[in-house]
């Protein structure tokens, strides 16, 4: 009796996730098949479960190869703008939270105390004012505008102090009897034993910048500097004619995630699951 | 630790190396650069903010005008916005808790096979950006019959909605998007949490002859509370502070502000019509908000009961 039960609870619960997955993954379906669909008939019909499957072709994603030149440009702005934002962040970051974790100073606590505070900061309280230095120091419509303030990533410090409090002291000791200098210890030892929360953080920080909207939307004005969040955005109107872009462009911004997100999976999971930081 | 310094003291090849490598001097270097950026990017505009609350900001001409930005903001739009975003805060925190703690108690469960792909499926949506997410909803929630979820209601012989143009299908639209898009990081937190809950608990429920509900609400949901702590307090603040989910879907402006925010009223004020007093003045009381929030939270974590280590 008990072992018939057993098995119903298990098809049940095993075809219960099969369909929960797969409504969870219905809309991702759909944008793969609708981006082969003709851009003026899904302009017409939204994204539909009844339509024409003989006129599913790949001109869309020739188009966006061939002609798309400012998606291409918004490409690149996400890039270079989320690859900076990645090195600086980290880079700030990872020594602070090392600092907090292995040395014993002087307003250390408050210090630490601090950053938690920061971390109830909205950044939306912030942003008119930052604005307002954006227009005075003429940083409006450029990189540095937008990556400024995410180089500042209180969660990160958190993180790595966290993931610094476990490293072994014992080799600091033993490297500075060796003559080595308090910064070799941290670049040539430390660091290195740090890379995967290094990796963890490097996905947080890559992928909010990658799907960053509204500081991007306030600081970027010209075409030419829009990232691929507000370049899509534009094109979101029920007049326009650029569906093409629109639905194969999201396919290539979601692709390169998802295949660095197989490959790289624990990192992904301990990234996003740090602080529940918006993205 | 108090060897090492003996060390240091015989090494150095310079005053100045042997100062910046001193343990008294490296941590505050290693601490400095965050800082300063910090104290530009962070502090300085949070006072800034606070700062203009208080002030009409008009190009080139600042003036104080006392509380007339706080007395402004409690008009009926920003009382709209404050009931829509707590409608979307109350829905999808319930909604981003409950399926969560059901779906990973499921996936945690000894009778399901490929929990790694379940896992990763539930996750994936995460990847996708709120615009991308918003646009596929957008195109499956059009007002022609020809869009999916019009179809589906035509099978099922309802007449189509026009989603974004009433007020209970735009936060319909609002709510699920956010959900799809945090339901797997959710169910992660709350896996996490499953592992720490021992064993041998659940055999000696089994033995007392405890049914697979009571062992849920008797034995696992204890060991949940922490994480369902945390996970209500990070979803409450990030409803308040939801913009994008709203954009996505009417950009600018909703038909009868169905779809206006707290933070997109910030965005309309403040930068659409450059009004930057007003919209620090519903920035600050956002931050008083969260701030309430949070401190909750720590009340209720025990977070002031331990010691500072």
């Amino acid at each position: 009796m008990k072992k018939e039960t057993n098995s119903t609870a298990k098809w049940i619960m095993n075809i219960g996730m099969v369909l929960v997955c797969l409504i969870v993954l219905f809309p991702m379906i759909m944008l793969l098949i609708s981006s082969l669909r003709p851009s003026s008939e899904l302009m017409r019909t939204g994204i539909s479960l009844a339509f024409d499957w003989s006129l599913l072709n790949i001109d869309n994603y020739n188009y966006i190869f061939t002609q798309a030149g400012s998606y291409w440009t918004w490409y690149v702005n996400s890039l270079i703008i989320s690859a900076v934002t990645i090195v600086l962040s980290l880079f700030f970051s990872a020594m602070v939270g090392y600092a907090l974790a292995v040395y014993n100073f002087k307003g250390r606590n408050l210090f630490f105390t601090f950053v938690v505070f920061i971390l109830m900061v909205p950044f939306e309280i912030l942003m008119l004012p930052l604005f307002q230095m954006m227009i005075t120091a003429q940083l409006v419509d450029s990189y540095i505008g937008v990556i400024l303030p995410m180089i500042v990533a209180p969660i990160a410090v958190f993180f790595f102090r966290q993931y610094a409090l476990g490293l072994p002291v014992q080799l600091m000791d033993a490297a500075r009897i060796d003559g080595a200098t308090e910064y070799g210890i941290y670049f040539k030892i430390m660091l290195p034993l740090m890379g995967p929360s290094l990796g963890a953080m490097a996905i947080l920080q890559g992928l909010g910048s990658w799907n960053n909207f509204l500081w991007p939307l306030i600081v970027l004005r010209s075409n030419d500097m829009f990232t691929l969040p507000i370049g899509l955005a534009t094109l979101l109107t029920p007049y326009g004619n650029n569906y093409d872009v629109l639905i194969a462009g999201s396919v290539m911004t979601i692709v390169p995630i998802i295949i660095l997100f197989i490959f790289f999976q624990r990192y992904f999971v301990a990234g996003l699951t740090t602080g529940g930081v918006k993205g | 630790m108090a060897t090492s310094q003996t060390v240091d003291a015989k090494k150095g090849p310079s005053p100045i190396m042997k100062f910046l490598n001193s343990k008294k001097v490296v941590p505050y270097i290693f601490v400095s650069p965050f800082i300063i950026s910090f104290l530009i990017l962070t502090v300085y505009p949070a006072i800034r903010g606070i700062i203009m609350s208080f002030q009409s900001v008009l190009p080139g001409q600042v003036n104080f005008i006392g509380l007339q930005n706080y007395e402004r903001v409690f008009n009926p739009t920003f009382y709209k916005a404050l009931m829509n975003t707590s409608i979307y805060v109350v829905l999808t925190v319930s909604i981003l808790t409950i399926l969560p703690i059901i779906l990973a108690v499921i996936l945690d469960s000894k009778f399901v096979k490929l929990k790694t792909l379940f896992r990763a499926s539930l996750f994936m949506p995460a990847l996708a950006s709120t615009i991308v997410a918003g646009m596929i909803f957008r195109l499956m929630f059009g007002e022609t019959d020809t869009a999916a979820a019009n179809q589906v209601l035509n099978w099922l012989g309802m007449s189509s909605v026009d989603w974004r143009y009433n007020a209970w299908s735009g936060m319909f639209l609002m709510v699920m998007l956010c959900v799809w898009r945090w339901l797997g990081v959710n169910i992660l937190y709350f896996l996490a949490a499953l592992q720490n809950v021992p064993d041998e608990l659940y055999e000696a429920a089994e033995i007392d002859g405890a049914s697979i509900l009571q062992k849920f609400w008797y034995v696992t949901l204890p060991f949940l509370k922490p994480v369902t702590i945390f996970v209500v307090t990070i979803s409450i603040i990030n409803g308040f502070r939801m913009f994008e989910e709203s954009f996505v879907f009417w950009e600018a402006g909703s038909p009868g502000n169905i779809g206006l925010t707290v933070v997109g009223y910030i965005y309309q004020q403040g930068i659409q019509r450059n009004d930057m007093g007003f919209g620090a003045a519903i920035g600050v009381i956002l931050m008083l908000i969260i701030f309430v929030i949070s401190f909750i939270q720590l009340v209720l974590t025990g977070a002031f009961k331990r010691g500072d280590e």
